[in-house]
């Protein structure tokens, strides 16, 4: 039994390392399409006075006069050997840039799954309980509404009545790291994580609703009521337990868009985590970084997809 | 399923059945005659002429959701942001559901090596949220309104693969689709007539809400500064704009932001609204 168990496994690892070589490529030829080589995008105007030798010099300098092929391979051995390359407006390495941009994203990440989950939850409790009713409408309309507000029009709004309004903006004052400041740190993720969390409340209350909709007409919840356990106890022990499966689905899946999400919160909310390394590097036409940063992102993206899917099978004996 | 019978009630009938149904198709012709009347020039002012005496006008009888920094129409600049979502969205979801769903059909009906190379890519390019993907490949292609359509386009073909190959893969062991395979039927009759028409449903649905999505997308994009440049107006560049007026001129943020939630929740609508009066056992009678 285990051993089925661990060859599923292993054969999902194995297509997971598949589907990212295949990104590696992908990502590869969508940045080299570019328009606009490195060159003229670290030296600007400039690049106009250089002679066609100096030229060369400096795309041998860069690697870009290899046939791309040949790049790629050089890109992707130094890349697996822990070699991101370098910011070359900076001169930092990009491992480093990334080493402290990606527990920014991934705390941010944690905090809007968390709020959203809960937010999700209650409010798909909230309208389920009475299927039609008002209450159950202004539940919808809640689930309609985190859906359709796009978080830069949230975060924009939250920015502007908070700072204005209230005089309160933690994220005007530089970032601290939880051992910094923790209490600066929570505060300074607090609006972002919500409005993230906002988005990942509608699907996980939607679902919610549903599961706990199917549910109630199952012949166990009318044995447990029958039974004489109070109401509350079949809610929570019983008809929410037995819906947690589609909604710990759906929050895996909404965990990983959220790291899309953070691309847009993390440049309102001026948190320098990888959303804003990568929008950066794009504005300064950085390959290297770019390139290394989205790759990085995508493997987060596809390790979280298969976390859930693993836990998915351990919470659900059914899947095989 | 495809109705043929004329007793039968065509899916229109129970769409407009449903509230949501109904809000739905308001809202998203409301936004459609917004965006056409924006394409004629039917605006109550020119989008791009700036008046600096009547700069950050409360929103007016002339001015009906106020003026920006330059004195330029709010109003006229969302409808004209409007007919640009509007046009991104139907050109990249058109893209997307055509490649997408061929693809999907293809690959599931003839199986082997094509369906898996298609399954493979798709994969590749769900591996990704889909913002920054949009954002590396308009990056590279550029900034005009049909680079973010492309880039809005791959993004969201899988899920057009995703819809069509499913049902396609039931219904092509069906045994009615096996019967006339016997019968000597051709592969492209097949399915044209009995394949397309069942998957049919699910992808109306997923133009509804691909729509939505495409218009989310793009709005995004041109807020993050990557799509439509300056001085022309795009909803997402509008709210963008007004951050930092918004403390002081609030319907600089109003008009854009309610046009975009506006739409979104139309074609969500529209969405729920299909997707219960195609299923026939979702239906209220």
């Amino acid at each position: 039994m285990s051993l089925v168990k661990s060859s599923g496994i292993i054969s999902r690892s194995i297509s997971v390392l598949v589907t990212l070589f295949g990104i590696s490529i992908f990502i590869f030829i969508v940045l080299r399409v570019i328009p606009g080589d490195t060159i003229t995008g670290s030296l600007g105007i400039e690049t106009g006075v250089l002679t066609p030798e100096q030229i060369d010099d400096l795309k041998r300098y860069y690697g870009i006069d290899k046939p791309l092929i040949l790049q790629y391979f050089s890109w992707i051995t130094s890349f697996l050997s822990g070699d991101l390359g370098f910011a070359y407006s900076t001169g930092v390495s990009v491992l480093k840039l990334t080493a402290s941009a990606l527990p920014v994203t991934i705390e941010l990440a944690l905090f809007g799954t968390i709020s959203g989950v809960f937010m999700g939850i209650a409010v798909g409790m909230f309208s389920a309980k009475k299927p039609g009713s008002v209450r159950d409408f202004s539940g919808q309309l809640f689930g309609l509404l985190a859906l359709a507000v796009p978080g830069f029009v949230l975060s924009t709004t939250i920015v502007t009545v908070m700072a204005n309004r209230f005089g309160y903006f933690p994220n005007g004052y530089e970032y601290m790291t939880p051992w910094e400041d923790l209490g600066m740190n929570l505060q300074q993720m607090l609006f972002p994580g919500i409005v993230l969390g906002i988005a990942v409340a509608a699907p996980v209350m939607r679902t919610t609703r549903s599961a706990l909709l199917e549910t109630v007409d199952k012949d166990f919840i009318r044995t447990a009521h029958g039974k004489g356990l109070k109401a509350k106890t079949v809610r929570y022990r019983h008809i929410l337990r037995n819906s947690l499966i589609p909604i710990v689905t759906m929050t895996g899946i909404q965990f990983g868009y959220l790291l899309g999400g953070a691309v847009i919160v993390e440049k309102i909310f001026a948190l320098p985590g990888m959303g804003r390394q990568i929008l950066d590097a794009i504005n300064r036409r950085e390959y290297a970084t770019v390139q290394s940063s989205i790759m990085i992102f995508a493997i987060l993206f596809v390790t979280i997809n298969l976390v859930t899917d693993l836990v998915y099978r351990r919470v659900d004996p059914r899947i095989k | 399923m495809k109705s043929s019978s004329t007793s039968e009630k065509s899916w229109v009938h129970y769409y407009f059945k449903s509230t949501s149904g109904i809000v739905g198709a308001f809202l998203v012709l409301i936004m459609m005659t917004i965006s056409l009347c924006a394409a004629f020039g039917w605006m109550p002012h020119d989008p791009l002429i700036q008046n600096p005496m009547d700069s950050l006008h409360k929103p007016s009888s002339v001015y009906w959701f106020g003026t920006d920094q330059f004195g330029r129409d709010i109003f006229s600049r969302a409808m004209d942001g409007m007919r640009r979502s509007m046009t991104v969205s139907i050109v990249s979801v058109s893209i997307a559901g055509i490649a997408g769903v061929s693809l999907g059909i293809i690959g599931g009906f003839f199986g082997s090596w094509l369906d898996s190379l298609v399954v493979r890519l798709s994969d590749v390019i769900f591996a990704f949220p889909a913002i920054l993907l949009a954002l590396a490949i308009v990056n590279s292609l550029g900034n005009s309104w049909i680079d973010t359509a492309i880039a809005i386009a791959i993004v969201y073909t899988p899920i057009f693969i995703r819809v069509a190959r499913g049902p396609v893969l039931i219904i092509k062991e069906l045994d009615y689709v096996k019967s006339v395979r016997v019968l000597g039927f051709s592969s492209v009759r097949i399915l044209r007539s009995h394949v397309l028409p069942n998957v049919l449903a699910p992808i109306l649905v997923q133009i509804a809400l691909s729509m939505s999505w495409a218009i989310l997308t793009e709005s995004g994009l041109s807020f993050l500064g990557l799509g439509t440049q300056p001085p022309d107006s795009s909803l997402g560049l509008m709210v963008s704009e007004a951050q930092p007026m918004a403390a002081f001129a609030w319907w600089t943020l109003a008009a854009p932001s309610l046009f975009i939630t506006l739409v979104v929740v139309g074609l969500n609508l529209v969405g729920d609204g299909l997707r219960d009066s195609l299923d026939p056992s979702r239906r209220q009678s």
